[in-house]
């Protein structure tokens, strides 16, 4: 019947539907996988050198409670991180600035100088003054901030 | 194809055999794929572009839901998040945004189509009701759709929108405050738009776009009404 040339052609059309259609779905696919995958590899936030206050401020000894916020990204709701620090010196020269939540339930922990220590009201946690655990649930001392002494400033460091 | 051994050709022959035997995959594809069609011309293609269109609209559809939000305090937002942040997220947009269009264009065309050739005669009736059906739908897509963005254009189009509907004799102001879900646009409207354009509508859609093309392939298509007819 010498059907050579219309096979020759039916596969040609059926090669160019095919390609076309491979270019379609790699076109929205290939861009699809970035697409869903891109805010679970991407921080929008960024490590922060935050200011506290003056080291002079400090009394040896006595643990003084700075608050600090700064602005969180999520998605496309901004929303504010607060905290307080407490910052620590013996020598008037180094600090150490631990945070306020208690490592047992994340309560807030305070300074109680007649305690001599950062108590937690929600289970009785009590911290000494270098943070370590002295009674109570807590099952690790208390956290610490990445810190540094510039321009007579304590600076913590958040992290993203 | 050539460089695969005869074993390994054997092998999936027999691997297509067993799918075959049970799914009747021959069978589909002679029937989809393979069937007798008359001498046509490129107008004839619009339906199979639709078809594209709506499996593409879906696919990017479903993408943006994965990052919007439809509330009146995140929709924009959230938006403007898909089209800054989210990688390809503009191509994604973009392509459902230009999408739409290009959908109610080619649709339109294709109804062109099946009017001029005289499609819509017996026994293709329903071949034609299903696709009048099937363009209330895709209009009330692109209608739901506008709303979603929520910004000033979005919002004041829906405003004329659903005013059009309130020009109804005595139920019309009624019927306009069920399609806006209260007396102004707001959260109420914007969710029901939303529930209506990835739920309802697209289901209707795929629905009908099924019976559409059973009635084709059960009946076949028209070819060009020539001179002597």
């Amino acid at each position: 019947m010498g059907h050579g040339d219309d096979i020759g052609r039916r596969k040609f059309l059926a090669g160019i539907i095919g390609v076309v259609a491979g270019a379609v779905t790699a076109v929205v696919g290939l861009p699809a996988i970035a697409y869903i995958i891109s805010p679970g590899v991407k921080n929008p936030n960024e490590d922060e050198w935050i200011t506290l206050g003056p080291i002079s401020s400090l009394e040896p000894g006595v643990p003084t409670g700075f608050p600090y916020s700064r602005s969180i990204q999520d998605g496309w709701v901004e929303s504010t991180q607060t905290g307080v620090a407490y910052a620590v010196t013996h020598d008037g020269q180094t600090v150490t600035v631990f945070s306020n939540q208690c490592t047992h339930l994340s309560c807030r922990v305070t300074w109680k100088q007649d305690m001599n220590g950062f108590f937690c009201p929600c289970h009785d946690g009590l911290f000494d003054i270098d943070g370590e655990v002295v009674a109570g649930p807590p099952p690790r001392p208390l956290d610490e901030f990445e810190s540094k002494i510039e321009n007579g400033q304590i600076m913590i460091l958040l992290e993203a | 194809m050539d460089d695969t051994s005869p074993g390994e050709r054997t092998r999936r022959r027999a691997i297509f055999e067993w799918l075959d035997e049970r799914a009747g995959l021959t069978t589909i594809w002679k029937s989809v794929f393979a069937r007798a069609v008359p001498e046509t011309n490129w107008f004839y293609t619009l339906g199979s572009a639709s078809t594209v269109l709506a499996l593409l609209q879906v696919v990017t559809g479903m993408l943006l839901t994965i990052y919007y939000v439809p509330s009146p305090d995140h929709a924009y937002e959230s938006i403007q998040f898909i089209m800054n942040d989210v990688a390809f997220g503009w191509l994604i947009r973009g392509v459902h945004h230009w999408g739409a269009t290009l959908m109610v264009v080619v649709v339109f065309l294709h109804m062109l189509k099946a009017f001029f050739v005289g499609a819509y005669k017996w026994p293709r009736e329903l071949t034609w009701i299903t696709g009048a059906l099937l363009l209330l739908v895709v209009m009330l897509l692109g209608f739901s759709g506008y709303l979603l963005p929520w910004n000033q254009k979005a919002y004041w189009a829906t405003a004329v929108g659903t005013s059009i509907i309130g020009a109804v004799p005595i139920i019309g102001p009624t019927l306009m405050e069920i399609a806006r879900g209260g007396s102004q646009i707001g959260a109420i409207t914007l969710i029901r738009f939303y529930g209506l354009h990835i739920w309802w509508m697209p289901i209707a859609l795929l629905g009908l776009i099924g019976v559409h093309m059973y009635l084709i392939i059960r009946i076949g298509i028209t070819h060009p009404p020539e001179r002597s007819e």
